[in-house]
């Protein structure tokens, strides 16, 4: 029970896919501009990665090693043209705000990563965890990095004014920022990590 | 038992190298170089009033307290006493217009010390000049406050003579003497050169600076705002007839040439590699200035030649004798 509950929980600060398997940082660096398109992106990315797991996991004696790899895609790619409809047609706003990133879930490297190295040698009910807890850990990551970066940038937090007067320091809104914050967040969590182990 | 006849002649006592010692250290050369920038702060407060005396303050003040709180932090040794960060904070605010609010140099200090120099090591580990990259980062963020200076001896917004020229309404009663004292808006340090050339000439005599950046960035700069620089397109028959020496005398070409492509820590160690540097700086300002989407551009020029400096000094080292 406690091994099955630690795939669960090493995807949110263990292996945590932005900090520390440093996964997914494509559309980490692009759409972290507000906490809503964080949350969107998670939302999404956890949504692919726990369905592309289980089936993955489900198929794994199907599919001919030799063509994993478009096979898992073919997967991927299902659940992500579902999203980008579902998404469309539900939030449009999101999915203007999100743009191409949201069919570029297909080649997330966190969602490709853990079928190549988890799914496809698991049990359908740890591949359940293993995609639930690494889109969690995916899903924080982008809130803390937008929540940082909308602050700091835009001077709001989920589209609401914090401090009255405060001139927003324009370039974390920009790529350059992205990169700053990712870094510096990645930079604490080595070492956080050091400092424990 | 030591002879009783000891030898008394110095120049038979035999001991190890090095043998001529001279009192110099990091440390003593920082604050030289602060020293050396006291008359150009001088002729800024003088020129633009007191406001810019507190700007120069805070710069210094929250870039020591930032050094300082982040080796407690890091559990290293408090070294605010080597001046390096008082001359990051100095040189941080020099790049500053006169009026801008307080908390501008504050933010710019911190950023300059601890993502520009602490978070790569601390002094000697830096790959850009921290004070310009707290500049860097202050334009990227509040452009607006940044390029709004306000002209000599009183508070009307004016334009810098470079800023100007960009627009293509040159300010017409602009004299060469007035560009050499610095009596137009601009930079708080920047704008007087008679004040930054004593310092510089300091710095030379003290031979803590060497004319191979300084004058190479100067003069390429010069030469290219000469050839290219003109009214006239180069096609058009004209060209050659830049003026050049509006060019040298106004923005922070003086200042960024002398006192910050000269730091130590991020700039080529051969005198082949600072020519180069040099060179180097002075193309990027000249096409910044005349092609580029900015006024300005000797602290992105300095900035960009700091990010080549390793691979010019991989490819300038010295050959060692009979390699």
């Amino acid at each position: 029970m406690k091994k099955l509950l630690s795939e669960f929980t090493k995807g949110i600060v263990k292996e945590n896919p932005t900090f520390v398997l440093m996964l997914g940082l494509c559309p980490t660096l692009a759409v972290s501009v507000t906490v809503i398109n964080g949350i969107g992106m998670g939302i999404a990315a956890t949504f692919v990665l726990l369905s592309a797991n289980i089936i993955i996991s489900l198929l794994k004696n199907i599919i001919p090693a030799r063509v994993r790899i478009p096979c898992f895609i073919v997967v991927i790619a299902t659940f992500v043209t579902i999203v980008e409809m579902a998404m469309k047609a539900y939030s449009p706003a999101l999915n203007r705000a999100l743009g191409i990133y949201v069919p570029l879930i297909v080649v997330n490297c966190i969602v490709l990563g853990r079928a190549e190295a988890f799914a496809q040698k698991a049990s359908v009910g740890r591949a359940i965890l293993d995609g639930l807890g690494m889109g969690l850990g995916f899903t924080l990551a982008l809130i803390l990095i937008c929540a940082i970066r909308e602050f700091l940038g835009a001077g709001t937090l989920m589209n609401y004014s914090l401090i009255k007067g405060f001139e927003p320091a324009r370039v974390f809104g920009m790529p350059s920022g992205a990169l700053l914050v990712i870094g510096l967040l990645v930079g604490l969590f080595n070492v956080l990590k050091n400092r424990k182990g | 038992m030591p002879p009783k006849d000891e030898i008394k002649d110095n120049r038979l006592t035999v001991s190890f190298s090095p043998h001529l010692h001279k009192d110099e250290s990091v440390s003593r050369i920082m604050w030289m170089v602060v020293l050396s920038l006291v008359p150009a702060g001088i002729a800024g407060v003088a020129i633009f009033g007191l406001n810019s005396l507190w700007v120069i303050l805070l710069g210094i003040i929250s870039a020591l307290v930032t050094e300082a709180a982040l080796q407690v932090a890091t559990k290293r040794k408090v070294s605010i006493s080597d001046g390096s960060a008082f001359l990051t904070g100095l040189l941080l605010a020099y790049n500053l217009p006169p009026d801008v609010p307080f908390w501008l140099p504050i933010a710019g200090s911190v950023f300059a010390i601890a993502i520009g120099k602490q978070i790569f090591g601390g002094l000697g580990q830096n790959i850009f000049n921290p004070a310009l990259v707290g500049r860097a980062f202050l334009m990227a963020c509040w452009p607006k406050l940044m390029t709004t200076f306000s002209g000599p001896f009183d508070a009307i917004t004016q334009a810098t003579p470079l800023a100007a020229l960009k627009e293509g309404k040159l300010i017409e009663h602009i004299s060469y003497l007035d560009l050499f004292l610095g009596k137009h808006g601009g930079c708080i340090g920047e704008v007087s050169i008679l004040a930054l050339l004593l310092g510089a000439l300091f710095l030379f005599i003290r031979g803590y600076i060497s004319w191979h950046i300084p004058f190479t960035f100067i003069f390429t700069t010069g030469l290219i705002t000469f050839i290219f620089g003109g009214t006239q397109p180069l096609g058009a028959g004209a060209g050659f007839g830049g003026d050049w020496l509006f060019h040298i005398l106004s923005g922070g070409l003086i200042l960024g040439a002398f006192f910050m492509a000269t730091d130590y820590v991020t700039s080529p160690l051969t005198r082949k590699g600072q020519i180069i540097f040099g060179i180097g700086c002075g193309a990027l300002t000249a096409v910044i200035r005349i092609w580029g989407g900015y006024p300005e551009g000797v602290s992105y020029a300095i900035l960009m030649m700091n990010a080549a400096t390793p691979i010019i000094d991989r490819y300038t080292k010295t050959r060692v004798y009979g390699a």
